[in-house]
Parts: structure tokens; C-alpha cells; sequence
């Protein structure tokens, strides 16, 4: 599904990512994992072009990623994102949310686009809020949405971007059973995230990065119960010692 | 110190400022009316029902001739001073959104007039503009024999525009144009001082307004698959309109009030003939009250707006 | 390479752009620069100007005494030029924060009686000279500095005043703000021409200068006002509650912690506003008073000179400018602090 190949990126003289190599296959659920400033969001912002790669080479679902815009309108329709701050459009309602872009940029005519949005705002559990505005919602209720409004596009594949980082302890879990019962529907996930609990259950694989390099890839029973590098070890020491 | 004489001091304090006010007040007017019967100038608004004398160069709706009332002569003033605020507020809306985008656009050679443009226009006072303006279209243009006719039937020249209307046609007799609809040099350089000049104001709330957009919301957009036009138009404006509308009608208001530099250039706008009035007829104070008046109802209504759009119209 | 091509060529749309804006700066800028430099005359002479094809810049050469010094006595303009220099002078030396202490307003005391005795005279063998004589760059630079001087003072008690808590002070000083702020400019010039005189009692005179002066501190202070309320407001709450709890009486606590805040925070718009009102003082040419702009509009009724206000008035707008840039930039740079 995504194929990343020696891929290298700079902002400016600084080097973000250093010939990362990473496949993601088809209902493959990857999570990715590091100290902050290792480069994993920025490699997750690759997928869809919110970042560009200077070196390397970029394929996903097929399509080579270049300056091409068609290439890029072509993979952004198949891909679905999720960001740490929402991000939901606050001066629509939830449900115009959700049906903006199918019927922009799918030209779905808006009767099915608003069943369509109903049914996953279901699928997410709050159908009820249809009608407020993203200001009126809890930050739990309000990350649902946002899946909701990534699943409108029927994507063949969801990004998460720290999509629980900024939410309040008490909310965390909403959003992660939301997450789990997608990856048990089969859909393929790269999920940037620090909630190990979430990695050990639905991962396939857990993607390591210092540095903007991959230290280690595993699968979780692997990586949590026998890490091989040292900058493995200490970051779990870290991250689960509490 | 006690609650109590906290609460006298303050209303000790009250009722000096209105004594002091009220006392200013009483020094002005008595020694107003001392001079006024001093020099034998009526006071009072009688003046507006005489005879005005003097002709004015333009007016857009009303029909004005010498023998009209000073009333009459400063309806036609307000007129024509409605009608230039209200053609280059669009003009300057028009031009400074314009602007606006260009200074946040990919092409560099776009970034630089637009902020180039603005970096002059708001460093240069603008009746300095108003004269250069005006200079280039009194000496700029040709006179009418050399008239230049971008159009068939438009003709600009140093005595002004002349633009066709559905009942005649400009034509050239002996030394200038008859028929049709003109535009005088005073007009033509008031508005585009104007509108230029505002522009570059507006175009900096513009980019102000869409830079205050969060990036995320663009970055969530383009994931969803919409295209930078799309994004523009669905997303990003709708929130930059409701940080650009409050310093925009801010703007639109100086406009109003800076074509009162009409009098500068000889516009017949409402400073201009309130001034010719209170030199003919002495009475200054009731001529600069109109003015006045004029203005701060002007000005009191879009501060009203702006009130009852930010408490109807403010995020949800 | 790639920066060129994001920058130029980014899309389609950009393209068109640049290969337009190229064909405009290829139109129009030699011509520009034939008219402005290469066939332009320097010389002050009329008859070689009219002949001419390029700009007149020797209208400038000619007249740029008249320009600068208004109707000052010709052979005292030496007077006004270091006037002039030593008030550009102080207005930089105050651009330093290095230099904001408690000493800096002697150094403007000094500096403003130095330049009062030197415009003024009459004293130390020099000759007296009106002040319905002084013009030109000096008569800008004083009504603003002078402007802003008084209307700083003024628009601090009217921003408190406007957040006052007493309803009689608060109204008063809310109706002074919007009143003025309502109004044009122009209007409250004409009002302190014509109408200060008819206030005062018959016999008091006041000058033209002194008139025009009142109504621009007026008319500053007002706009000063609400960049200073706005100021105020930006101010957490918490330190007027930590003001409050140190039982300090209200001026201290507003002179010692609130207001060093509220002005700090308000530097950049006070700049603009400065900026702003620099650019008003152009406006006095209407009720008479011989400023810059003024000189340089009288100059071209010389019937010698009449036909060349285009290059008069870039002239004004190049001197203009340098002065508003300088301080716009000014501005910017203690943003980035």
C-alpha cells in the first residue's frame, strides 16, 4: 500500500529524515514510535504530500508521489488523515463537516453524501450532534468527528497523526476504541502515536525512529518484550516506566 | 479608609469634572456670543433657506443652479461626497483584496509589486497623492482637440472623462465636448486618490485576515483531497472574512472621511461647500456644526453596524 | 534552481504573471528612467525644462530654499537648518532603547529651547523672526514633534479615564474620543481656525501656528487614546489583581506597574500612529500654514514654473516616504524583539 524507498528530507539545512526505507502492505496496521523530533510526523506527512521529500522515492497504492498534481489529487482522495489538533472547520456544523469534501471533490450529490455522513458519525457514535458546531463538542467528541470526516472519503487508508496528544486523559479512550474497531474492520493504519497500550494491541508492526532515521521495526510482542537496539530500550524505559 | 469616603471622593470628583466642564463650556459660548454681536454676524441655521450665488462643477443626482437655497447647495455637496466615498470604497475594497492575495502568492514577482505598492502608498500622505493625481490629469492628459478615445464615445482629456449616456453622445465643439455624461479632473483624481490610497490599507487587513487562519485548517482541507482554489474559497475565507470585516468598515470609514480633502482640490464635496458658504455668509460655527453633524452620524451608524456584527455574526 | 521555479513558475497562473509583470517592467521602466534621469534637466532653467523632454528637476534646484525654509529671511536660513538637524537629531537619539532614562527628557528640554532660540532669535544678537515666517520642513517637524509631545500626556488620561469605573469621567472621556475620531481631520483644523477666535475673549488673540498646534494635539490624542486603551486591555488581569493586592494608591500602581506594560506592548501601533499623524501635518496647507507640502504647491504658481506639479509632487511623496519607511521599519524592528 505505501512504499517509501531511501527517502531523505531538509527543512532548510536541517535533516529531518535520513533514508528512511518503510512498506506498509494492504489491512496492515503500523504504528510509529519515537522521541519528539525523530522525524515521524514529518513521515507520515510524506503519505499525502502535506510534506515534500527531496531524495528518494514516494509510492502509494501505486502512484509515484512527485510534483505531479494529479498524482497528488489522486493519492489524496484514496487517503484519509487524522491530525493531533482536529482540525474540523469551525464555521460548519459537524455534518456540513463531514460532507464538504465528497461533495466538492467527489461531486457525490448531497442527499447521499449527508446519509453517507450520518451513517459513520453512527459508526463513531455521537449521530446526535449533527447539527451543533465543533465548538459546542468535547475534544474527545470532536477528534470522532474528524475520523468521521476522513471515513466520508471512503479512504483505503487513514493516517494518525498523534491523534490523541492533545486530548484530555479522561477522552483518550473514546477515540482509541474508535481506532481499534477500524483496524478490526480490516482498514490499513499508520498511526504516529505514544499510546503504547493501542500499539500492543492492533499493531502488526512497531515502527521505531531516532534521528529521522528507522532504528527498529518489529512486531509488537517483539519490540515490547525484546527490544534490539539501545535507543530502543531506553525510550521504553522511558515511555512505560510510569 | 472606609468604603464611605472612598465613595465620596469619588463623586467629589465626578461632580468637579462636570463643573469644570460645564464651566469651560459657559466661557466659550458667552464669550461666542459677545464676539458674534461684535462683529454683526447672524447666527442661526435662517441662512440655509437664501440665495447660495455660487455655482457648483458637479452633482451627481440633484439638479443645483446659483439661484438655489445654501440648503440646497449642501445637499448637493452631501450628494457628491456620498457618491465618491461610495464608488471608491468599492473600487479600494476591489483593488486591496486584489493586492491583498498578491502579497501571499507563490510567484515572487507578484509578492514584490504587491508589497511595494503598499509600502509606498501607506508611507505617502495622501494629499501629497491627491495633488500628484491631479497634476497628471490636468497636465498629463491632452486637451480635447487631442482628446485619447480608449472606446468609441469615451474620451479622456484635460478637462475631464466623458463617458456616452443613453441620451447623447459626447461630441467636440469648438474648444471642449458637449453631451453625455463628464467626469471632472477633480473627481477623476479625488477617486483614484482615494481608491489607491485605501487599497493598500485594505490589503494589508486582507493578508492580515487570512494569515489568522490557522494551517492546519488549509493542511486538513488538502487531506480531505480539496484543490487550493477550493480551500481558498470553502475554508480559509469564511474565517478570514470574520477577522478582516471589523477593521475593513474601519477603513471604509476613513475613506468617507478623508474625501473631505476634496476642498483641496477644489471638489465640490460637502467640506468644500460648507467652506464657500461660511466665507460668503461669516457664519462659520453653524457651517463646521453641519460638517460635523454630518459626519459623526456617518460615522456613529457604522460604529452601530460594527457592534451588531460582532455580537450576531462572532464564532459560535 | 527549484526556488526559481516555485517562485516563477509555480502553476500555470504564476507563470502568466511573471511573463506579464516581466512585459510591464520592460514597457515602462525605460521610459520611466529616460524621463526621470537620462533626458531629465538639473539645470534651473526654465526655458532648457520646457524644452526638454525629460523631468524637471532643476524646478527643485531652483526653488528648494523656498521649499525647505518657507518665507524664512533668506540670508538667516542657516538658523532653521540646524533647527531642523538638531530636532531629525533628538528624534533618532530617542529611537535608541538604550537611551530611554530619566534623562531624556532633559535632553529634549534642552534640545526644544535650543531650537526655540534659534527659530525665535531675538536673543544673542540675532534678529527676531515670527513665527508667521517659519515654514517648510521645519514647520512639519515641529507641529508633529510638538503634536505628539502634548497629545501623549493627554491620550493616557483619556485611555484611563475611558476605563474608569466613575460613569461621569468615563462618559466624558469616551464622548471627547468618538467625537473626535468621527469627524475629518479638516473639520477640527477649520474649527480651530475660524471658531478659537470667536471663544476666546474679544482682544485675546492666538496665532495661526498656536491654533493649528491645539487642534492637532486634539485630534492625536484621541487616536493615541485608544491604542493606549487597547494597550490596557492586553494587559493580563492578573497583574492589575497583584497592583491591587500590594495596597498601592491608584496613580502609583497605574504610573509604576500598569501603564510601564500597557506602553511597552503598544509600541508598534504608537508608531504607526506617529507615522499617521507625520502625514496629517500635510493637511494644515488648507487653513494657510506653510509646510512642507504647502511650499512645494506655492512654488509651482511661480508663473515661470507653472506645469511640472508631477515632479513637484514626487519629489514631496520621495521625501515623505523616506521618513515614513525609516520609522515604519523602525517599528518593525521592535516587533521582532
Amino acid at each position: 500500500m505505501i512504499e517509501m524507498i531511501k527517502v531523505s528530507k531538509w527543512f532548510a539545512s536541517f535533516q529531518a529524515l535520513k533514508e528512511v526505507d518503510l512498506a506498509v502492505g494492504r489491512g496492515e496496521k503500523v504504528v510509529v514510535c519515537g522521541p519528539s523530533g525523530s522525524g515521524k510526523s514529518t513521515l507520515i506527512r510524506l503519505v499525502n504530500r502535506l510534506e515534500a521529500h527531496q531524495e528518494g522515492r514516494v509510492i502509494v497504492d501505486g502512484v509515484e508521489l512527485t510534483d505531479d498534481p494529479r498524482a497528488i489529487d489522486t493519492v489524496r482522495r484514496e487517503v484519509g488523515m487524522v491530525f493531533q489538533s482536529f482540525n474540523l472547520f469551525p464555521h460548519l456544523t459537524v455534518l456540513e463537516n463531514l460532507t464538504l469534501a465528497p461533495v466538492w471533490v467527489k461531486r457525490v450529490p448531497r442527499k447521499e453524501a449527508e446519509e453517507t455522513a450520518m451513517h459513520f458519525l453512527a459508526r463513531v457514535r455521537i449521530p446526535e450532534q449533527a447539527a451543533k458546531y465543533p465548538s459546542q463538542l468535547s475534544g474527545g467528541q470532536q477528534q470522532r468527528v474528524a475520523i468521521a470526516r476522513a471515513l466520508c472519503m471512503r479512504p483505503k487508508l487513514m493516517l494518525f497523526d498523534e491523534p490523541t496528544s492533545a486530548l484530555d486523559p479522561e477522552m483518550i479512550k473514546e477515540v482509541l476504541d474508535v481506532m481499534v474497531e477500524l483496524a478490526r474492520e480490516g482498514m490499513t493504519m499508520m498511526v504516529v502515536t505514544h499510546e503504547m497500550g493501542f500499539a500492543k494491541t492492533v499493531a502488526d508492526r512497531v515502527v521505531f525512529m531516532d534521528g529521522g532515521r528507522v532504528v527498529e521495526a518489529a512486531p509488537p510482542a517483539e519490540f515490547f518484550g525484546a527490544p534490539k537496539t539501545d535507543r530502543a530500550k531506553l525510550f521504553l524505559s522511558q515511555v512505560l516506566g510510569h | 479608609m472606609g468604603r464611605h469616603s472612598g465613595k465620596a471622593k469619588r463623586l467629589a470628583y465626578q461632580a468637579a469634572a462636570i463643573a469644570v466642564a460645564l464651566g469651560v463650556a459657559w466661557f466659550f459660548v458667552s464669550n461666542t456670543i459677545a464676539n458674534l454681536e461684535e462683529r454683526k454676524i447672524a447666527s442661526g441655521f435662517g441662512f440655509l433657506g437664501r440665495e447660495a450665488g455660487f455655482e457648483i462643477g458637479e452633482s451627481f443626482f440633484l439638479r443645483y443652479g446659483a439661484a438655489d437655497s445654501y440648503g440646497r447647495a449642501l445637499l448637493v455637496g452631501l450628494t457628491n461626497t456620498l457618491a465618491v466615498a461610495l464608488i471608491g470604497i468599492v473600487l479600494a475594497t476591489c483593488l486591496g483584496t486584489a493586492i491583498g492575495l498578491a502579497r501571499l502568492a507563490r510567484n515572487f514577482l507578484l509578492r514584490s509589486f504587491a508589497a511595494a505598492y503598499v509600502e509606498f502608498m501607506r508611507n505617502v500622505p495622501l494629499l501629497v497623492q491627491l495633488f500628484f493625481w491631479y497634476a497628471v490629469v490636468t497636465e498629463g492628459m491632452p486637451g480635447p482637440r487631442e482628446a485619447l478615445s480608449p472606446l468609441p464615445g469615451v474620451f479622456l482629456s484635460n478637462r475631464g472623462i466623458f463617458f456616452p449616456t443613453l441620451s447623447s453622445v459626447p461630441e467636440l465643439q469648438g474648444f471642449n465636448f458637449v453631451g453625455g455624461m463628464v467626469l471632472t479632473p477633480e473627481f477623476a483624481a479625488l477617486l483614484i486618490g482615494l481608491a489607491t490610497y485605501t487599497a493598500a490599507f485594505i490589503a494589508e487587513i486582507v493578508r492580515a485576515g487570512i494569515l489568522a487562519v490557522d494551517r492546519g485548517q488549509g493542511e486538513a482541507a488538502h487531506a480531505l483531497g480539496l484543490s487550493r482554489p477550493q480551500t481558498t474559497r470553502l475554508v480559509v475565507l469564511p474565517q478570514a472574512l470574520r477577522v478582516i470585516v471589523p477593521p475593513m468598515t474601519s477603513q471604509y470609514l476613513n475613506l468617507t472621511k478623508n474625501s473631505s480633502l476634496a476642498v483641496a482640490i477644489g471638489y465640490p464635496d460637502l467640506v468644500s461647500i460648507a467652506n464657500t458658504s461660511m466665507n460668503q455668509t461669516g457664519q462659520a460655527i453653524e457651517g463646521i456644526a453641519i460638517i460635523m453633524a454630518v459626519y459623526l452620524t456617518i460615522s456613529l451608524s457604522i460604529s452601530a453596524f460594527m457592534n451588531w456584527y460582532n455580537a450576531h455574526v462572532a464564532f459560535k | 534552481m527549484r526556488w526559481l521555479r516555485e517562485n516563477f513558475f509555480g502553476g500555470w497562473a504564476s507563470g502568466v504573471f511573471t511573463l506579464l509583470l516581466i512585459l510591464i517592467l520592460w514597457k515602462a521602466l525605460p521610459p520611466f528612467i529616460d524621463w526621470a534621469f537620462l533626458d531629465a534637466v538639473w539645470r534651473p532653467d526654465p526655458k532648457a525644462c520646457r524644452a526638454g523632454e525629460g523631468a524637471c528637476w532643476g524646478f527643485i534646484a531652483e526653488k528648494h530654499r523656498f521649499i525647505l525654509f518657507g518665507t524664512y529671511p533668506y540670508e538667516l536660513h542657516w538658523r532653521p537648518a540646524i533647527a531642523t538637524v538638531l530636532l531629525i537629531g533628538l528624534w533618532i537619539f530617542s529611537a535608541f532603547r538604550v537611551f530611554w532614562k530619566w534623562w531624556l527628557s532633559i535632553v529634549w528640554l534642552v534640545g526644544l529651547t535650543l531650537i526655540g532660540i534659534l527659530m525665535w532669535g531675538g536673543i544673542f544678537g540675532m534678529r527676531y523672526v515670527e513665527n508667521e515666517r517659519w515654514g517648510g520642513m521645519i514647520l512639519t517637524l515641529l507641529l508633529t514633534t510638538f503634536g505628539l509631545a502634548f497629545a501623549f500626556p493627554l491620550s493616557i488620561l483619556l485611555a484611563l479615564g475611558r476605563r474608569s469605573d466613575m460613569p461621569v469621567i468615563r462618559a466624558l472621556c469616551v464622548g471627547y474620543i468618538e467625537l473626535i475620531r468621527g469627524v475629518p481631520l479638516i473639520s477640527l483644523l477649520f474649527m480651530a481656525s475660524v471658531m478659537l477666535p470667536l471663544f476666546l475673549p474679544s482682544g485675546v488673540t492666538i496665532d495661526k501656528l498656536l491654533r493649528a498646534q491645539i487642534a492637532m494635539i486634539l485630534f492625536a490624542a484621541a487616536y493615541l487614546a485608544e491604542v493606549v486603551r487597547g494597550g490596557l486591555q492586553a494587559i493580563p488581569k492578573g497583574q492589575y489583581d497583584a497592583a491591587h493586592a500590594l495596597a498601592l494608591p491608584y496613580w502609583r500602581r497605574t504610573y509604576l506597574i500598569i501603564l510601564p506594560q500597557a506602553l511597552r506592548i503598544s509600541v508598534p501601533p504608537l508608531v504607526n500612529t506617529f507615522i499617521g499623524f507625520f502625514k496629517d501635518t500635510s493637511l494644515v496647507l488648507i487653513i494657510g500654514l506653510f509646510d512642507l507640502l504647502s511650499t512645494i504647491k506655492i512654488s509651482l504658481q511661480d508663473r515661470t514654473w507653472t506645469g511640472f506639479g508631477v515632479e513637484a509632487y514626487l519629489f514631496a511623496s520621495l521625501v515623505y516616504f523616506a521618513f515614513c519607511f525609516a520609522m515604519s521599519r523602525y517599528s518593525r524592528s521592535f516587533e521582532r524583539q
